[in-house]
C-alpha cells in the first residue's frame, strides 16, 4: 500500500527549485501528450517553448499575455497568503472592463489625458466592489467565499453579454455586440511601435515591486501572512479578520478590475464578448508556480504567457487541437503541486495493515 | 528474574542539528511502573514515539518479552501489546464514549458487546463509565478515563502515560494512581511520564533519567528526595525561591460583573467574574482547564471584547477594546497555546516579536516594519530568558516548548506591562525553565506591575501568588490569601464547586 508521510524539514531550496522541475515535467508529459497524437514532440516542445523567444513580435505578446496575469495574479496571492480564497478573478476581470468601458465610451471623441486614468480608476473601483460581494457575504454570514466568487463570474459574464448587446453596443456597428471602437485617449499608448505591447505591463511591473514591499516591509503585509499562517496567532495580536477578508478582496479585485481595463484599452480597443476571462483562472496557476511571492510571480506569468503564444503558434503550425493550451496549463500546475506534496511528505510502501 | 516486558538497547535518533536521543538504553519488568524523567528537550517523546511506532529508529534495537520489535506504526505497537495514553487527548466531543472508543479500533465488535466491555473494564479498574455520554459533557479527569479503558481494552502488556495528572485535581489524581497501582499488580508494566517529582516518588518502581539525550542516572524514586531528583534532571542545583511578602499597592485591574458566553459549543461561559488586582501582587486562579480559562484569556487580552465597564485598567474602561489598544496602555497577556497562538509557528522569532512588541517598542513607523529593531527586541528576549536558539531568524516552531514559553513570556514581560495576565505559563515546560519563567513573573511584580496568574498547577500558584481563587464551572471564587491555604483545602474548593457546576448540568 502506499502512504504520505510527513518529513522532518521540507527543504528550502527543494521550494525554489520545484517550479522549474514542474515546468521540465510539463514538457515530457506534454512531450509524450504529442507524441500520442502524432506528433513530433520535439518538434512541439520547440515550437511552444522556445520559437516564442526567438521571434521579436511573439517575444513582445508575452508581455501583451504576461501583464494581465502578473496583475491579476499579484492581488491573488495576497489573499492566498492570508487563507483567503478569490476564484472569482475572471469576474472582477469583466465588470472592470465594463465599468472603464462605459467611461470611455461616455466620453467617446473626447480628447484629454485624464480619460485613462479615469477609466483605470472606474475599472479597479468596479473590481473591487465586484469583489466586495464575497468579502461580505464572508464576512456578515460565513459564506463561502470560493462558491460565491466563482459563480460570481458567471453573473458577470452574462452581464457582459447583456451590456455589449444593448446599452454598451455600437450604435452604428449593424447590430454585432461590440462596442464603438475606443478613440485615441482612451486607448493605451504602446511601449513599442509595431507590436502591441501597452504601458499596462509598468503597471503590472509597479505592482510587482509594491507586493513585493508590502509583504516584506509593511505592517498590512505582515498582518496578510500572520492571518494566514497563524489565525488565532493574528487575533491575539490584534489583527480583525474581517478586515483582512475585505482589504484582500478589495485588492485582488482591483488589480483584477485593472487587469480587465487595459485589455479593453489596449490589445481590443473596444469592449466585446469574447474577452480573455481566463485570465482570471490562468492567474490562478501563476500565483502558485510564482510561490506566492511577487518576483516568483513575474517569472511565473512569464512561463504562462510562453504556453499561451506557444500553444497558438503549435496550432497553426502543428494543427494541435486548441484544447492542448488548457491541457498544458493544468498539467503544470498538477505537477507543480504534486512535486509541493513530495517535498513536504515522503512516499513509502507498505505492507496493507 | 522475569524476563522484561519491554527491553531498549542503544537506541539513537538524530534529527537535523540535534541528537534527540543517545545510545539510550533501560528495561522494564513485568508488573513495574517505571519512570521516565527529564527536562523538556530532554528526549522523552522521541523515546516513546519510538516505542510506540510514531517515528523510526536509527541505531537500536527494542525487545518486547523477549521477542525483537520495531513498530513501523502505532497500530503494530498496539497489535504487540504496547498502549501510550497521550498528554492531549484525542476525542471526539461530539460523540459518545463508546463511539470513540469504536473509532480507535482496528476491529470493534458490535456497540453493544463494546459497551458491556467498556463497562465491565473500568468498573474493574476503578474507573466507572458510562459509555452512552458524550465526551462534550465529560469533565478532563473523565475524558483521560476514556483514553485509558481504550487502551486497556487492548489487554496492553505495557501501557504508556504521558504527563497523565497535569490535568487532574488531587483527588483524580489518587483515584489514577489507585488503578494504575491495580494494573501493575496485575502484571501490566507502566512507562510513566512525568515532570512532578513527588509523584515519582509516591507511584514508581524505578526511574531513567534523560538529560540532553542520554540517559545520565537510573534511581529507585522512593529513596531519593525530590530535590535530588531534580537536580539528577537538571545536572545542577535548583534554588528554592525566597518567600514573597505582600505588598500590594493601588488597584491597577478591576475586573466587574465580567460575563462571556463561550462561542465553544462545549466551552463554558463567563458568568459574573468580579477581580481586583493591585500593583505589586500576584493574583492565581486555580481550576481545571475547561472551566473558563481560556474565555478569561480571551477576554482580558481583548480578543473576545466585552462591555466597556467590566474589565477597568487605571479606572479606565478597557473592556470594549482589542488586543492593540489595550497593549498600548498596558494590559498585556500570554495566553495558554505557545504555538498557533501566543506564537505564529512558521515565522521566525523576530517575527513573533513583532507580533505584540510593535507599539510599545516602537517596531514600526507609519505603517513600515522597522525589521532591525524587531530583531534586535527578539535578541533582547533571547539573551535575556536564556532561550535556547540557533538565531532569531529561526523559525518559533523549531524551538522547544520550554524555550519558546521563555520566549512568549519574555516577550511580554519586556514590554514593561502594568498588567500582564498569563495563561498556564509553565504547561509542559521542564524544570528548569518553568523556575526561569517564574522568577521572571516574581520580580515583574516586585517591579510593580500586577500579574495574574491562570494555571492548573496547584503547586505553581501555592509557590508563587499573593492572593488565590478558583474557576470553576466559569464561575470564581473569592480570592484568598494564598499563605492561608493548603493543598487539600483548594482541592476540596475546585472539587466542590465542580460538583456543584455537574449538578447544575444535570438539573438542567
Amino acid at each position: 500500500m502506499l502512504r504520505l508521510e510527513p518529513r522532518q524539514e521540507a527543504s528550502p531550496a527543494m521550494g525554489i527549485l520545484t517550479p522549474f522541475l514542474a515546468v521540465v515535467a510539463t514538457m515530457l508529459a506534454g512531450g509524450v501528450l504529442f507524441a500520442l497524437l502524432g506528433k513530433d514532440p520535439v518538434e512541439a516542445i520547440r515550437v511552444i517553448f522556445l520559437d516564442p523567444l526567438l521571434d521579436p513580435f511573439a517575444r513582445s505578446e508575452l508581455i501583451v499575455k504576461g501583464a494581465p496575469l502578473v496583475l491579476i495574479a499579484i492581488g491573488l496571492a495576497l489573499g492566498f497568503r492570508a487563507g483567503i480564497w478569490n476564484i472569482g478573478a475572471a469576474g472582477q476581470f469583466a465588470v472592470g472592463a465594463i465599468a472603464s468601458s462605459a467611461v470611455a465610451l461616455a466620453f467617446w471623441g473626447v480628447a484629454g489625458i485624464w480619460l485613462l486614468p479615469l477609466m483605470a480608476l472606474a475599472g479597479a473601483a468596479a473590481g473591487a466592489a465586484w469583489a466586495m460581494i464575497p468579502a461580505l457575504l464572508k464576512v456578515r454570514f460565513g459564506a463561502n467565499e470560493i462558491l460565491v466568487s466563482l459563480m460570481l463570474v458567471y453573473v458577470a459574464e452574462q452581464l457582459l453579454f447583456g451590456l455589449v448587446n444593448g446599452p454598451l453596443r455600437n450604435p452604428d456597428g449593424f447590430n454585432f455586440p461590440e462596442s464603438r471602437l475606443f478613440h485615441d485617449s482612451a486607448t493605451l499608448p504602446l511601449l513599442f511601435s509595431g507590436t502591441r505591447a501597452h504601458v499596462g505591463a509598468l503597471v503590472a511591473l509597479a505592482a510587482v515591486v509594491v507586493a513585493h514591499l508590502l509583504l516584506r516591509h509593511h505592517l498590512l503585509g505582515f498582518q496578510i501572512r500572520l492571518a494566514g499562517d497563524a489565525p488565532r496567532a493574528a487575533a491575539f495580536a490584534g489583527i480583525r479578520n474581517a478586515r483582512i477578508v475585505v482589504v484582500c478582496f478589495a485588492i485582488s479585485g482591483g488589480l483584477a478590475g485593472l487587469a480587465g481595463t487595459f485589455e479593453v484599452a489596449g490589445p481590443v480597443g473596444q469592449l466585446v464578448p469574447a474577452l480573455p476571462l481566463e485570465y482570471g483562472f490562468t492567474a490562478i496557476i501563476v500565483a502558485f508556480l510564482g510561490r506566492l511571492q511577487p518576483i516568483g510571480i513575474l517569472l511565473a506569468g512569464a512561463v504562462m504567457a510562453l504556453t499561451y503564444i506557444g500553444g497558438e503558434t503549435a496550432q497553426l503550425m502543428l494543427q494541435l487541437p486548441a484544447a492542448a493550451i488548457s491541457v498544458f496549463q493544468g498539467m503544470l500546475l498538477f505537477f507543480l503541486l504534486a512535486m509541493d506534496l513530495l517535498v513536504s511528505y515522503r512516499l513509502r510502501w507498505s505492507r496493507t495493515a | 528474574m522475569s524476563v522484561p516486558v519491554l527491553e531498549v538497547a542503544g537506541i539513537t535518533k538524530a534529527y537535523p542539528g540535534v541528537v534527540a536521543n543517545d545510545d539510550i538504553s533501560f528495561s522494564v519488568a513485568p508488573g513495574e511502573v517505571h519512570a521516565l524523567l527529564g527536562e523538556n528537550g530532554a528526549g522523552k517523546s522521541t523515546l516513546v514515539k519510538i516505542i510506540y511506532g510514531l517515528v523510526r529508529a536509527d541505531q537500536g534495537e527494542m525487545h518486547l518479552s523477549g521477542a525483537p520489535y520495531a513498530p513501523s506504526r502505532p497500530s503494530a505497537a498496539r497489535a504487540a501489546g504496547v498502549a501510550m495514553v497521550f498528554q492531549h487527548f484525542s476525542l471526539f466531543e461530539a460523540l459518545s464514549v463508546a463511539e470513540n472508543i469504536a473509532l480507535g479500533m482496528e476491529d470493534a465488535p458490535p456497540r453493544r458487546a463494546l459497551s458491556r466491555r467498556i463497562r465491565e473494564v473500568s468498573a474493574g479498574y476503578g474507573l466507572p463509565l458510562d459509555p452512552d455520554r458524550l465526551i462534550g459533557d465529560l469533565s478532563v479527569g473523565a475524558r483521560q478515563r476514556v483514553e485509558i479503558v481504550r487502551c486497556l481494552l487492548q489487554d496492553p502488556r505495557i501501557l504508556i502515560m504521558d504527563e497523565p495528572t497535569s490535568v487532574l485535581t488531587p483527588q483524580e489524581v489518587e483515584t489514577l494512581f489507585a488503578t494504575l497501582k491495580k494494573l501493575s499488580a496485575d502484571g501490566v508494566a507502566i512507562l510513566y511520564i512525568s515532570h512532578k517529582l513527588e509523584e515519582i516518588r509516591a507511584l514508581c518502581d524505578h526511574a531513567t533519567i534523560l538529560r540532553g539525550g542520554k540517559v545520565v542516572a537510573t534511581c529507585v524514586p522512593r529513596d531519593e528526595t525530590a530535590q535530588s531528583l531534580a537536580e539528577m534532571m537538571v545536572g545542577t542545583a535548583i534554588a528554592r525561591p525566597p518567600a514573597r511578602d505582600g505588598h500590594a499597592g493601588e488597584a491597577v485591574l478591576e475586573i466587574a460583573r465580567l460575563s462571556l458566553p463561550s462561542d465553544d459549543p462545549f466551552g463554558t461561559s463567563l458568568a459574573n467574574l468580579s477581580l481586583t488586582l493591585r500593583a505589586g501582587e500576584i493574583v492565581g486562579i486555580g481550576g481545571v482547564a475547561g472551566n473558563g480559562q481560556d474565555e478569561l484569556l480571551a477576554a482580558l487580552s481583548g480578543e473576545r471584547p466585552v462591555a466597556p465597564g467590566e474589565i477597568r485598567l487605571r479606572g479606565a474602561p478597557v473592556g470594549a477594546l482589542g488586543p492593540e489598544e489595550r497593549r498600548e496602555r498596558g494590559l498585556l497577556a500570554a495566553p495558554e497555546e505557545r504555538l498557533g497562538h501566543a506564537a505564529a509557528p512558521e515565522m521566525s522569532l523576530a517575527e513573533n516579536a513583532m507580533l505584540t512588541g510593535r507599539r510599545r517598542r516602537r517596531l514600526s513607523r507609519g505603517g513600515m516594519l522597522r525589521w532591525g529593531a524587531a530583531a534586535r527586541f527578539a535578541e533582547e528576549i533571547v539573551g535575556r530568558f536564556d532561550v535556547r536558539t540557533a538565531g532569531v531568524e529561526h523559525a518559533a516552531r523549531s524551538l522547544s516548548g520550554g524555550n519558546l514559553q521563555k520566549f512568549v513570556i519574555g516577550r511580554e514581560i519586556l514590554q514593561a506591562p502594568e498588567v500582564l495576565v498569563v495563561n498556564q505559563p509553565t504547561w509542559g515546560v521542564d524544570a528548569a525553565a518553568a523556575a526561569a519563567i517564574r522568577r521572571a513573573l516574581r520580580e515583574l511584580a516586585e517591579g510593580g506591575a500586577a500579574v495574574l496568574v491562570i494555571s492548573q498547577d496547584l503547586d505553581e500558584l501555592l509557590e508563587m501568588t499573593d492572593r488565590l481563587a478558583i474557576l470553576a464551572g466559569g464561575r470564581l471564587s473569592a480570592p484568598q490569601p494564598t499563605a492561608d491555604l493548603t493543598i487539600e483545602a483548594i482541592g476540596l474548593m475546585m472539587g466542590g464547586a465542580k460538583a456543584q457546576a455537574e449538578a447544575q448540568n444535570a438539573e438542567a
